[in-house]
């Protein structure tokens, strides 16, 4: 495979959890590259192990074997503190309830990563505007968590996770709590990303978010079953979605 | 496409492109995939059914299309029957696929996961058509709201295979 940078690459990569006869294999020797650009999603029965292989891809968890590189640099080798700085800067996470701060506004939520990487506050909030402006959230950058929709919540969160502009986006389970309109805002948010090249991985058991992407990977019990790459286009007409006939 | 034909011309008479108006209207860009000359077709069907009646008009000279239709009393029956009758459609591919496992296996013909992949990924392919085409409605739009029942559909199918899956894949270590 020669081309396109990996934006991210695992060989053998694993995470143990528990000893002895409590001992399970959460991710077990998993071989995963993905592309710059690629949208990948990854779908499973719960516990398959599809939200610790996110983890483990952004640092959030430690590895217990295997090797990791991010856009080339191995990671799986940090010690805590330059892991937590990767994280902090080239990492965006999305999760499923926000995790936004409820005392700070839409705009002090998406510029919080910039300033904890050491941007000035003045650079941070710029760009913070530009972001909440890209998710179409401008108009409601001065609001609270708390006065926002569902999806209005998820689009903030992602602008966050854009913050500093990461190698990688990791969501999990993003349209998890939203109804479809919302998650109709989240995956045309998605496409509008992936035209300006952003890698994502996707966690999820939402088979829309599935089939949007560019690619998707089935997990059971910590390994990968099945790895299918979607065609770009549409191969057929919307008609034979339909069946009316004469 | 009778009783839709029907229904739609229940509004007042009209002209066979009004029809196909109001089939765009509701079916967006779903509605391209419709042959233009299905309603007319059906039309014809209709009146030689004794359900819809024609009459020529004077007609503007742009339109070549001068016939304007219009129920008769048995086609207004007709459409009061439809609206009133409650159609779930069973699925017979269902049964069938379940079948056709059942008989893979017995026969060792083919391995039922082989075939609930294939299955999965033409349903994948069709759900992102589908997804896709959704995406690119406003929210709120007619065509949003009928593409938005395509892919819950899809959806329910994916999640009966993931359960075949499941089964299937037990059996397999069993024997």
């Amino acid at each position: 495979m020669t081309g396109g940078t990996l934006a991210i690459r695992a060989r053998g990569l694993s995470k143990v959890h528990g000893e002895g006869q409590a001992r399970t294999r959460a991710v077990d020797e998993v071989d995963l590259d993905v592309p710059a650009g690629q949208t990948l999603a990854v779908t499973g029965p719960s516990g398959c192990g599809k939200s610790t292989l996110l983890h483990l891809l952004g640092g959030l968890e430690r590895v217990s074997a295997g090797e990791l590189w991010l856009a080339g640099r191995r990671i799986d080798r940090l010690g805590e503190r330059a892991l937590a700085r990767l994280r902090r800067r080239a990492i965006g996470f999305v999760f499923q309830d926000f995790h936004l701060m409820e005392e700070l506004s839409a705009v002090q939520n998406v510029e919080l990563p910039a300033l904890l990487a050491g941007r000035t506050p003045r650079t941070a909030r710029r760009r913070a505007l530009d972001l909440l402006d890209r998710v179409g959230l401008a108009d409601r950058a001065q609001r609270l968590p708390a006065q926002l929709s569902g999806g209005q919540r998820q689009r903030v969160a992602i602008a966050r996770a854009l913050s500093n502009a990461p190698l990688a986006v990791l969501a999990d389970e993003p349209t998890g709590n939203l109804d479809t309109a919302a998650t109709n805002d989240v995956l045309r948010l998605f496409d509008s990303l992936r035209s300006t090249g952003q890698t994502l991985v996707i966690v999820t058991h939402d088979e829309r978010v599935a089939a949007t992407a560019d690619r998707v990977v089935s997990m059971r019990d910590g390994r990968f079953v099945d790895d299918v790459h979607l065609p770009a286009a549409s191969t057929g007409g919307l008609g034979d979605l339909l069946g009316l006939g004469g | 496409m009778q009783d839709v034909v029907l229904a739609l011309l229940a509004k007042e008479p009209s002209h066979g492109y009004e029809l196909r108006q109001r089939l765009r209207a509701a079916l967006g860009p779903l509605g391209d995939t419709l042959n233009s000359g299905q309603v007319y077709v059906t039309l014809t069907r209709l009146e030689k059914a004794g359900l819809v009646s024609s009459a020529r008009t004077g007609g503007r000279p742009d339109r070549p299309d001068r016939k304007v239709y219009d129920l008769t009393a048995a086609g207004h029956r007709r459409v009061a029957d439809w609206l009133a009758e409650v159609s779930w459609t069973p699925r017979p591919e269902l049964a069938e696929f379940h079948l056709k496992l059942a008989a893979a296996r017995a026969a060792r013909l083919a391995d039922p996961l082989t075939l609930i992949d294939a299955h999965r990924r033409e349903l994948m392919r069709r759900l992102r058509d589908a997804q896709r085409a959704a995406l690119a409605e406003a929210d709120g739009s007619m065509a949003g709201l009928l593409l938005e029942g395509v892919v819950l559909r899809l959806r329910a199918d994916l999640r009966w295979l993931e359960s075949c899956e499941r089964v299937w894949s037990g059996h397999g270590e069993r024997s």
